[in-house]
């Protein structure tokens, strides 16, 4: 009943951004149907639209620099305590685990505990980074589980989280005060991230799932068989339990599994 | 409460995207995003907790931006985007591709700056309108005549480009 209204020039970019409701977009596209200048000017304006992305779409794609990650880890002291709890979340995490007022210099746990932390420090680190989380991918499964079962002196396998929404991404041979351990990563559908760390543990062979939780992160770790895991990501402890359980279920691989 | 990382720290890719739209180099462009992510971690308890933070901390860095290019231009310093070796790209483009980049980036630098972000705003960060005029701070209608200006500005200063495989004449 509107087919009279006329379009304009700023209708055909409402068009081409999508900011049209159903209706007045097809009225639109009447109008360009007859109109062979108004369509061919859509699609020019569309060309320029990509050329732009083309030529700003790879800064997206760097690597962040450290120091504006560090803005947002390091806030100064003289900020109100809200934004600080906040902003320190990532390095201090966990109340529950008895680690705020540590600092991060603080001496290495031991432990379960000091897994979590690791594995918190992994994330940090390459859980945050766009362009190569990873050093070896998904792909190269069987090369990166040979790697890391000779470095760390036994078999480790990377746990198959699937049918809980999360894709394996790879891995890498990550430093710890504790000697090296080995990192997965895996992504949801949303791009959410999760790194699990796993590594020899000599003290507590076997440990219950301890969590932690603080702002943004949250970790669940354990000891399973001689191994110790730390799984984290931008969850809830209570989100993460069931992908524990599933990690715990999956337990070692047959050591034929880690040769061929 | 949303955590201030978990928001925040996500948009940086994009902040840096922007930044470097605008500001050309990447030296500059990093300069800008730092200041604005330390001006969002001191304004983050002060911020509306139910706004949008993605058009919140854009307009932080929009408003640096402009400051930090009139200024320049006060001074007299070219910031715009020339040659062919630019440093606005993250990386050098392919030989066939060179000159059609630096074609549309000394396009989009003779656009007047509040043309140009809203061009960038939309077309390239893939904000919607209502999103570009919180950022900027003007009314939708605003949004929409400058974005239309700019497109046209953008669109006869490649046309007048023959380098360019889009050329048409626009009637």
């Amino acid at each position: 009943m509107n087919a009279a209204r006329p379009v304009t020039q700023e209708d055909l970019h409402a068009y081409l951004d999508d900011e049209l409701d159903a209706e007045r977009r097809g009225e639109v596209e009447a109008r360009l149907r007859e109109d062979a200048g108004a369509a061919a000017l859509v699609r020019a304006f569309a060309e320029q639209r990509d050329l732009l992305r083309a030529a700003f779409d790879p800064v997206a794609e760097e690597v962040v620099p450290p120091r504006l990650l560090a803005v947002l880890a390091a806030p100064k002291r003289s900020m109100p305590w809200r934004a600080m709890a906040a902003s320190v979340a990532l390095l201090a995490a966990g109340a529950g685990a008895g680690w705020v007022g540590r600092g991060v210099l603080a001496p290495p746990e031991t432990g379960v505990a000091a897994i979590a932390r690791e594995a918190l420090t992994s994330f940090a680190t390459y859980g945050t980074d766009p362009a190569r989380p990873v050093e070896i991918k998904a792909a190269d499964r069987a090369d990166l589980l040979r790697w890391l079962s000779r470095r760390l002196g036994q078999p480790v396998s990377a746990p198959d989280l699937a049918a809980s929404g999360y894709r394996f991404l790879g891995g890498r041979l990550v430093a710890t005060p504790h000697g090296p351990a080995g990192m997965f990563m895996y992504d949801d559908a949303s791009g959410a991230r999760l790194v699990m760390l796993v590594r020899p543990v000599k003290t507590e062979r076997e440990a219950p799932v301890a969590e932690l939780a603080e702002g943004a992160l949250a970790g669940v770790s354990w000891a399973q068989d001689g191994l110790g895991y730390g799984l984290v990501g931008p969850a809830t402890a209570k989100a993460l339990h069931p992908l524990a359980d599933e990690v715990r279920r999956q337990g070692r691989p047959a050591p034929a599994a880690v040769k061929g | 409460m949303r955590d201030l990382l978990s928001v925040i720290q996500p948009l940086i890719p994009r902040l840096r995207r922007y930044a470097r739209s605008m500001a050309g180099d990447a030296a500059t462009a990093d300069d800008l995003v730092q200041d604005c992510l330390e001006r969002a971690v001191r304004g983050w308890p002060k911020r509306r907790p139910d706004g949008d933070a993605r058009a919140w901390v854009f307009a932080i860095l929009h408003n640096l931006a402009v400051n930090r290019l009139r200024q320049a231009a006060r001074r007299g310093v070219h910031v715009a985007l020339e040659g062919s070796a630019d440093p606005a790209l993250a990386s050098p483009p392919a030989q066939e591709d060179a000159l059609r980049h630096a074609d549309l980036l000394r396009a989009l630098d003779t656009l007047p700056l509040d043309q140009r972000s809203v061009l960038l705003l939309v077309s390239v960060e893939g904000l919607s309108y209502e999103q570009a005029a919180r950022v900027l701070d003007i009314p939708i209608g605003t949004v929409m005549s400058r974005l239309s200006r700019a497109r046209q500005k953008l669109l006869l200063a490649l046309d007048a480009d023959q380098s360019l495989p889009c050329s048409r004449r626009v009637k």
